[in-house]
């Protein structure tokens, strides 16, 4: 089989480079098997972070010719053959070294999600969840926080200044978990939309496309947020129905 | 305690709760190569067919929604009105649904009409995509740098108003009832029951705009995605579960019904002016 050219960038906050190498092509492997052979063979102090090598644990987080990708999931046939590899840190978040990236944002936003508030239990001292109740929240638990969504939705990506009110569509699909669930009691909407960010949103489906659990980010969490912010703000004739026929929720408008 | 490459490291326990809650990591250095991107692959195209799609359509209607004549055929034994046409409002159309304009129209029936499914299609989450993507380059593909310095999003006018998509979906609904029954009426010729080539175009546009309307996300929303608990909303969870089937493909009906619409009216137009016959099947 040919070499390999593999590009990856090497730096840190001082800044970085492009390393260019070239090594044997095995059968069968994934990018993150050759970025470990480099890392075996040629460059001892090359810093890569990953953890289960089989696409859940969303440590490989990488952007691979210009794409986020789980460098784990990305088998190397599948890239253009006789081109080089090239292999970038996620770009929205702040470089540690090499392909490490701090990803703390993400983490930091997921504490302001107001969490879950059970209704009172039943008289019998349970709560009864059938499965129609249940099966519409599975799909957002899939996720793994590899951040690929966060990494490439372009309202922090291009702009760093909008991660002070933008929690992003992995935050979207918490929330959009947490608004659905029959036993919640909160209610997010005004949260989503003051301080949020969803209306920075503007369905470009980049973080479906890149999920690597392939959850539908925007049709599944981010537009049924945003009609139920509608149903909150712009609809009078839904509003008078929940006033009518309807117990509001307890409106969460403050992150914690 | 500050370890190399700027990490922080932080011991969070009741004796030290100032450390609770740490404000958001902003800032910090980025990595990789300071360029618009590093995709190959031709990203553009999709965007750029998107937006010649959108852009033809747009001057195709311009013409259809001016040029106010041969969008009703009638003189052939056939009861074809355009789409674009219907449902015809104003006393000077050639065929009138309901004079409900009156006299003092005197421009084109079709303008008045065109603002509510023009604005279904605007606020569409689909479109939105698109024309974001392809005019606004924001952003021109995933993983390009957009060009723009600073963004809001839909949080400002006039972008916000894509908010009142459900209230153009209420009257997208009306229209395609409206077009279902132009469909039937495509079935009269002159005193008889019959059917021409031009019904079964009638027949697939109706299919079309239901297919369209039927999978729009603000429909799944109102016909039972607004429910938390759908045990106790069974009807409304059937309906979920079926507009759900429909709304993966919104896209492909956005652009299906987008295409047949004007070939729908081209027709009405060719077999109008004379310049084809409309073949009868029986």
């Amino acid at each position: 089989m040919a070499d390999l050219v593999v590009r990856l960038w090497r730096g840190d906050e001082n800044g970085g480079e492009f390393i260019e190498f070239k090594i044997p092509a095995q059968e069968g492997e994934v990018v993150l098997d050759v970025v470990h052979r480099i890392q075996a063979t040629l460059a001892p102090d090359l810093a890569v972070r990953w953890n289960c090598k089989a696409g859940k644990c969303g440590s490989c987080s990488a952007e691979i010719n210009g794409r986020p990708r789980l460098m784990c999931m990305t088998r190397v046939n599948q890239l253009p053959e006789g081109e080089p590899i090239v292999i970038t840190p996620l770009k929205t978040f702040p470089i540690i070294r090499d392909l490490v990236t701090d990803v703390s944002f993400n983490f930091e936003m997921l504490k302001k999600v107001p969490g879950f508030k059970p209704k009172p239990r039943e008289a019998d001292g349970t709560y009864r969840m059938y499965t129609e109740d249940v099966e519409r929240g599975q799909e957002f638990r899939k996720c793994i926080e590899c951040f690929l969504c966060q990494d490439v939705c372009h309202v922090i990506r291009d702009h760093e200044e909008n991660k002070e009110h933008y929690a992003g569509p992995r935050l979207f699909v918490r929330y959009a978990d947490l608004e659905m669930n029959p036993l919640d009691t909160n209610d997010r909407r005004q949260l989503l939309v003051e301080k949020m960010g969803l209306g920075y949103c503007n369905i470009t489906k980049c973080c479906t496309e890149v999920c690597p659990e392939h959850i539908h980010i925007t049709d599944n969490a981010i537009i049924p947020l945003k009609e139920r912010v509608v149903d909150d703000r712009y609809d009078p004739i839904a509003w008078l129905g929940k006033k009518i026929f309807r117990k509001s929720k307890k409106v969460e408008t403050d992150a914690k | 305690m500050i370890l190399r490459y700027g990490i922080k490291l932080v011991t969070v326990t009741k004796s030290n709760p100032e450390n609770v809650g740490t404000k958001v990591s902003l800032g910090g250095v980025r990595g990789g190569p300071d360029v618009k991107t590093l995709r190959k692959d031709i990203w553009w195209l999709p965007q750029v067919a998107s937006g010649i799609g959108l852009a033809l359509f747009v001057i195709y209607a311009t013409w259809t929604a001016f040029r106010n004549g041969n969008y009703y055929d009638g003189a052939h034994g056939r009861d074809y009105l355009s789409p674009f046409y219907s449902p015809c409002l104003a006393s000077n159309c050639t065929y009138k649904t309901a004079s409900v304009l009156g006299t003092w129209w005197k421009l084109s029936p079709a303008l008045p009409i065109l603002i509510f499914p023009a604005g279904f299609r605007a606020t569409c989450y689909y479109y939105r995509k698109a024309y974001y993507k392809s005019y606004w380059l924001s952003p021109p593909a995933c993983g390009v740098a957009e060009p723009h310095k600073t963004y809001s999003g839909e949080t400002k006018l006039p972008l916000i108003l894509n908010n009142i998509h459900r209230y153009f979906w209420y009257f997208a609904v009306v229209f395609a009832i409206i077009l279902t029954w132009d469909a039937v009426a495509a079935f009269r010729f002159g005193n008889s029951v019959g059917m021409g080539l031009g019904t079964l175009v009638f027949i697939v546009n109706a299919a079309l705009i239901w297919l369209y309307t039927l999978s729009c996300h603000a429909c799944r929303h109102l016909c039972g995605g607004h429910v938390d608990q759908f045990s106790k909303a069974k009807i409304r969870h059937w309906f979920w579960k079926k507009v759900s089937v429909l709304n993966p493909h919104h896209m492909l009906f956005a652009w299906l019904s987008l295409v047949w619409i004007g070939v729908t009216d081209f027709y009405v137009y060719l077999v109008a002016s004379g310049t084809i016959h409309d073949p009868r099947f029986f």
